[in-house]
Parts: structure tokens; sequence; C-alpha cells
């Protein structure tokens, strides 16, 4: 089983740093509890017996930005609340993500008004966009699992352009 | 109308004036600003309407006076009726009294009203704004108040919004 | 955007005691990101150790601009946008809604829309009842609750995903009847879910009513009488919870309620632990409605056939002409309503569901206005938790089974 079926006979794995830490990261991303509107009881179904999250290593929701990896913003962000979620993100500590589930929080959803902000991406930078209103919670697993799939890509040699 | 609402219409034509339209079987009594508490008074001590369901507003804007009604819902639970007050008031600084003395929840009912119509309410203990941002400018519900629609991102038009569009930094 | 602001007592001065002007007592914000305020509620409290002073909350992160937005809709579209406001009580919403336009252009439902109305809306405040249990469960450190309730509240929303495509924002009640009849399979569905539920709720009491634990958490906090009740408006649960028996569904039933025989649980402490015992017990009731509505559904249309108002079923578009025009005109221009103003009010999960709605003849509303039934229960907050501990404040907030989304609309 996993690990051991590749130690051979020295006990030992090579492997590079970036493997190992991304790793790590995908396995126990701990999302913030953090839910706004609709799209937070999709979440909490996200979490609850059906679906289980907690298979990917998301069981603990932090309720302190501080402590958590990864913000789902789900649900619509009126202006009100805009700087708010920008304070929470800010809190966060490197390295975090955001996910904008829903579309509310993608693009504004059907409000189109003076209220909402039109997609969360004009207050926090987001890495995965999840369609659906709400999203179903195999959806927002799925976000997830794209998410992984950046972390696992991301690179520590900072590349050229940058 | 029905027979339990005509003693109410009676008691406040006597003692009010005013006048009042019938739709669907729901009656709708015009009372002045000035005489807002006290008929709010008569009809939960004389008529038993204990609960203030709904305090809202509609802008008939560009009409201006009057530009406002404020309506009050009462529903009475002992006698299982409902009625409808509504206040008309005019477009140049709006102020009703404020009926928070008589019921307790139009305490955040005026709050709402000031805020997203910008009715003054006369004598309400905590004027603030409720739902908008404090440092926020108009009340959105106004007639002349922008919906706020900013045009969707399409195919056809991905490129030129993303170009304006404010996308956030890390 | 607007930015954040920096908050000093002044503000506050005319709420909250002298004490805290000169720094004696403590003021602690909590929220609007916080475990346990159900959503983007900010409480402003005042401390003196651990006991609240006074407690300013302040409402408006979720405000979506509804209201307005419905303005710029026609009558059929802007029924999504209710879907969105209490989006634990979908249906309900829906039905409120649609109630009302139906109130206002004077339209007749078929029986058998009436009563499936009915099924899917106790459905669905069984399915808000189940949220509330488990995530006030959570609140109180009852984590299998929440696992439990939403156990069961997944077999509903299967049932609504079965008759509409869609699990939570179901736009299912349409004016003039129901969007379409539903599937073979609902009925067996529905008489699942309606054998298995008694004794999952008998396994919540099991749990949690005798619980001394919980009992110790609830018995006695946030007492609120009839009197005070009333003045704010309380309705629903709450409102029961308090003495008061007042039920929408049985004092003006609408859909048929006055055929179904069911109980309005009534308790007089007023405590959190009352809303508790109103709230299960109304899991028990809702489910014999669902069974007696179930049992003598009705055959027949699911929509009305004024074609002034209900767009034509799908099959009659390709044969016949003027089906085709009632169809092009409806979903492009809507149903003109007439120039008059109406309310109604139905009883949701949370209480009086009321909709003002006033047409000017044409096709968009003039005004819509939610009478949501959490902005009130949640105005006599400050009253309920003063003297309380803070930890007291989580399960007064939890009891109150408020929404955000009902709120701030």
């Amino acid at each position: 089983m996993g690990v051991e079926q590749k130690l051979g006979n020295m006990g030992v794995v090579t492997t590079t740093l970036e493997n190992v830490v991304n790793w790590g990261r995908t396995n126990a991303m701990w999302p913030m509890l953090f839910g706004l509107a609709c799209c937070a009881i999709e979440m909490m179904s996200a979490q609850s017996s059906s679906y289980d999250m907690s298979r990917f290593g998301m069981e603990l929701m932090r309720a302190s930005p501080r402590q958590s990896d990864l913000m789902i913003v789900a649900g619509r962000v009126s202006r009100k609340m805009a700087p708010v979620l920008r304070r929470l993100y800010d809190q966060m500590p490197e390295p975090k993500w955001v996910i904008a589930m829903g579309d509310c929080a993608s693009c504004g959803g059907v409000f189109n008004n003076y209220a909402i902000l039109q997609g969360v991406d004009e207050v926090v930078p987001v890495d995965v966009y999840v369609a659906g209103c709400p999203p179903r919670p195999e959806a927002l697993i799925h976000g997830v699992m794209t998410l992984y799939e950046k972390v696992k890509a991301d690179k520590f040699v900072p590349t050229q352009e940058k | 109308m029905e027979a339990k609402l005509e003693p109410i219409v009676k008691a406040l034509q006597a003692k009010f004036g005013g006048s009042f339209e019938e739709f669907r079987g729901e009656v709708h009594y015009f009372v002045q600003p000035a005489q807002i508490v006290e008929a709010l008074t008569l009809l939960r001590d004389q008529h038993q309407f204990e609960l203030l369901s709904a305090q809202t507003a509609v802008d008939y804007w560009p009409q201006t006076s009057p530009r406002f009604h404020v309506i009050y819902q009462l529903s009475s639970l002992a006698q299982n009726i409902t009625f409808q007050l509504r206040v008309p008031v005019n477009g140049d600084s709006p102020t009703v009294p404020t009926a928070a003395g008589v019921f307790d929840s139009a305490n955040w009912r005026e709050r709402e009203l000031l805020d997203m119509f910008g009715i003054q309410f006369e004598g309400h203990p905590d004027p603030r704004r409720i739902l908008m941002p404090e440092d926020s400018d108009g009340h959105p519900l106004r007639k002349d108040y922008p919906l706020g629609y900013e045009e969707p991102q399409f195919t056809f038009n991905f490129e030129d919004i993303d170009l304006r569009k404010p996308y956030a930094k890390e | 955007m607007s930015q954040l602001q920096e908050v000093s007592v002044d503000q506050y001065r005319h709420l909250v005691s002298e004490r805290a002007l000169t720094g004696e007592t403590m003021l602690l914000n909590m929220g609007p990101q916080h475990p346990s305020t159900h959503g983007v509620l900010r409480l402003l409290l005042e401390l003196d150790g651990e006991t609240v002073i006074s407690c300013i909350p302040d409402v408006g992160f979720l405000h979506t601009g509804v209201e307005k937005n419905m303005e710029a809709k026609t009558y059929q579209k802007a029924e999504v946008m209710t879907d969105r406001l209490d989006y634990m009580n979908t249906m309900g919403n829906n039905l409120a809604y649609v109630m009302a336009v139906e109130k206002l252009v004077d339209l007749d439902v078929p029986v058998r829309a009436q009563a499936l109305r009915v099924i899917l809306s106790e459905l669905q405040r069984i399915a808000s009842h189940l949220v509330w249990l488990g995530t006030s469960g959570l609140d109180l450190a009852a984590m299998s609750m929440f696992l439990y309730c939403f156990r069961e509240r997944e077999q509903i929303l299967d049932i609504f995903e079965l008759v509409s495509g869609q699990r939570m924002m179901t736009t299912y009640i349409r004016p003039g009847g129901v969007w379409r009849d539903v599937p073979v399979e609902f009925e067996k569905a529905v008489r699942d879910f309606i054998k298995i539920f008694p004794r999952r709720i008998d396994e919540y009491e099991t749990l949690l009513t005798n619980n001394p634990l919980f009992l110790d958490r609830m018995l006695g906090i946030g007492k609120l009488d009839a009197a005070t009740a009333l003045s704010h408006s309380v309705t629903g649960p709450m409102l029961r919870a308090s003495g008061v028996n007042w039920d929408l569904r049985k004092a003006r039933p609408y859909m048929g309620y006055e055929q179904y025989d069911f109980n309005v649980p009534v308790h007089t402490e007023g405590d959190t632990y009352a809303r508790y015992l109103v709230r299960v017990q109304e899991l028990r009731e809702s489910l014999k409605i669902v069974e007696q509505a179930l049992n003598k559904l009705p055959l027949g249309p699911v929509r009305s056939d004024n074609r002034k108002f209900v767009p034509p079923p799908r099959s009659e578009i390709g044969t016949s002409m003027e089906a085709l025009i009632h169809h092009f005109k409806l979903w492009t221009e809507g149903f003109p309503a007439p120039k008059a103003s109406i309310y109604s009010a139905v009883e949701s999960p949370r209480g009086e569901l009321g909709v003002f709605l006033e047409g000017d003849g044409g096709p968009k509303p003039y005004r819509v206005h939610m009478r949501t039934p959490s902005f009130d229960n949640l105005s006599p907050l400050s009253k309920m938790v003063k003297g309380h501990l803070v930890a007291d404040l989580v399960a007064i907030l939890a009891s109150t089974d408020i929404v955000l989304g009902d709120i701030d609309r």
C-alpha cells in the first residue's frame, strides 16, 4: 500500500522537493468556514455524510482565516461585504487559493444590479471557478480536484517572465 | 367589503375623514402623515390589530405630490383580518412621524425605508442605514436610482470586457 | 467598492450603556465571518466579562437588491429571484410569489397543482427544519446531528431534483400551476421518505430532547414573551413557542390546506427549548400533511388553461397557431397585470412570508416587497440576549432560525 511499495530495499525514496511539498499541500488543504449565501448550504452538503469531502483531507473547516489555505467564496458578494472579504483574504497566510463557487461569485449570476459585485475576481484573485446556481456538491468537489491539479503543477523555481 | 372591516373603516372615517380603495377584498385606507401614529394606535388598541405584518413604500416618480406611499399592512390575530393603511408623502423632504412607539418592528422597517427610499421618520430612535454600507450615496429603491446593470461577458465581447474589468491583485 | 470603516463608540452612543463610554465594559465585534452567525450577520456586543449587556445586530452584508431587480423583469422571469431570497425555503418562496401574482391577475389553479404545491412546500419545510436542526446542533457541539440531518435532507433534495431538475433553486411552482406534471417515480420516492422519516425523528429526539447537556444549554435561555414577540412582528415557530397559536395555514387556508388534518404545535415557555420543541413537532405534522396530500392526490391538469397568463403545453405548439402566438407573446412580452396592489402571505418555515405586489398595467411589476420573516424574527434579539452569556447568545441565535438571504434581500 502507498509509499511502502516504492521503498525498495534501501528504505529510501527519491523525489523532488516540489513533489513532496505539493503533495502535502493538496492532501491537507483546509478551507475557511465562510459561507455567504445559497452555495454555502451546498458547501455544507459537500462536507456532510453523503458527499464527505474529508476523503480529500478537507474535513477541517477552519473558522479563522489565519489557519486556512483555501477560501471558498460560496455565494453572492455584496458591495458591503466586499471589503470584509478582501480583509479575510489578506489575513490568510501564504500560500493561499480561492475558489469562486457558483455563478454569483464567478460573474454576478442572475443578480446584475447595484448591490452585487459582478464576480469576486474584482476583489480577490480566483484560481478556480465553479459553475452552477448553486453547483452540486459533486461540482464543488470537482472544482477542488481541479485546484489540486493546479497546485501539483506549481513550480518553486520562478519562471523567466516573473 | 368584508363585514368585519366595515366598522373599522367607519371608525377611521369618523375620526380622520379620508378615503379608501378596495381591490380583491383588500381595503387600503388613506391617512395623512400627521395622523398615522394616532391611526395605528387606534387600530391596535380598539380593533385588535396586534401585528404590523409589513411596512413598505412605493415610489411614484416622476409624480411629486404625492411621490411616495408609505404602506402599513396590519393583521389582526383575534379577528383574522388584514387591513392596509397608506400614507401619501410628498417628494421634497419626505417625512412621516415614526411608528416605532406603537410597534417595535417599525424600528427596523423604518430604517430600511430610510435606507431604500430616503423617507425620514420623525422621532425615530436609531436613524441609521440598515442594508446599504454607511458611506453609500442615494436610495436604491427610488425609481430615479439606476439598476446598476453591467454588461455581461460573452464570447463575442470577451476581450472588450476582459480589458476593462478591474481584476484584483494578489 | 466601499471601504472598511473604523467603528467608534460614538456612533453607537444611543445603543450602548453608559459604562461602555468610559471603557468599563468591552465592545466586541462578532461576525460577519463567524461560524455560528449562520451567514454574514454582524453583531456588536457590549460585554461585562462574559455577560452580554447589549447587542447591536448589523445586517445587510448579503443585500442583493432583489426587489429592485424584480422591477426590471416580467412577472414570470422575476420568479427566479424569489428562489434565492430564503435559500432554505425555495419552494415556499415560489409559492408565496406565485400566489401573489395569481391574486393580482385573478388566476385559478387546478386542484392537482394545488396538492402538488402543498406536498412540495411541506417537504421543503421539513428540509428547512432539518438544516436548522443540524446547524443548531453543530452550534451546541452536537456534531452528529449535522451529519444525520443532512442525510435525510439529501433524500428530499433528490425528490426536488426528480420533479424540477434542480436540487435547490427549483422555480417549479409557476403562475397558474406548476412547471410540469411530476414523473411516475415521484410517488414512490415520497412514500419511501414517509416510511423512513418518523423513525429518524425518533432518533433525533433520542439524541437531543432529553439530553441533559442539551437541556442545560436550552432551558430558560432567551425568553421572549408573547406581547414583545407580537410587537416585534415575530411570526412562525418563534411566535408559537411564545404561546400564540397563529399559523396562516390554519388561519387563512390557501392551496386547500383546510382539507388536511394537522395540528399546530404551541408551547408557552418562549425559550430556546420551546422553539426547538415546536420545530421538531412540526416535522411530524408536515409529514402528516404530505402523506394525506399524496393519498388523495387528484388526477387532472397541473396548469391553468387560461392562455393569457399560462403558456400552452409543448405538444400544442406544433399543431395550433394560436398556441404558438400565445407562447411567443408570453415569453417575449409577458402578461399585463392590473394597476393595483395586493398583499398575500403564506406560512414559511420561519413565519409569515408576505408579498406586496403592485402592478402598473404593464408586464413588469411596479413594486415588489417581500415581507420576509427572518428580518422581524431577528429584531428582538437584543432583548432576548440581555443578561445571558456569550455562549448562550449562540444558542439563542440558532433558535431564531434566521437566514441571512431572507433578512437582507
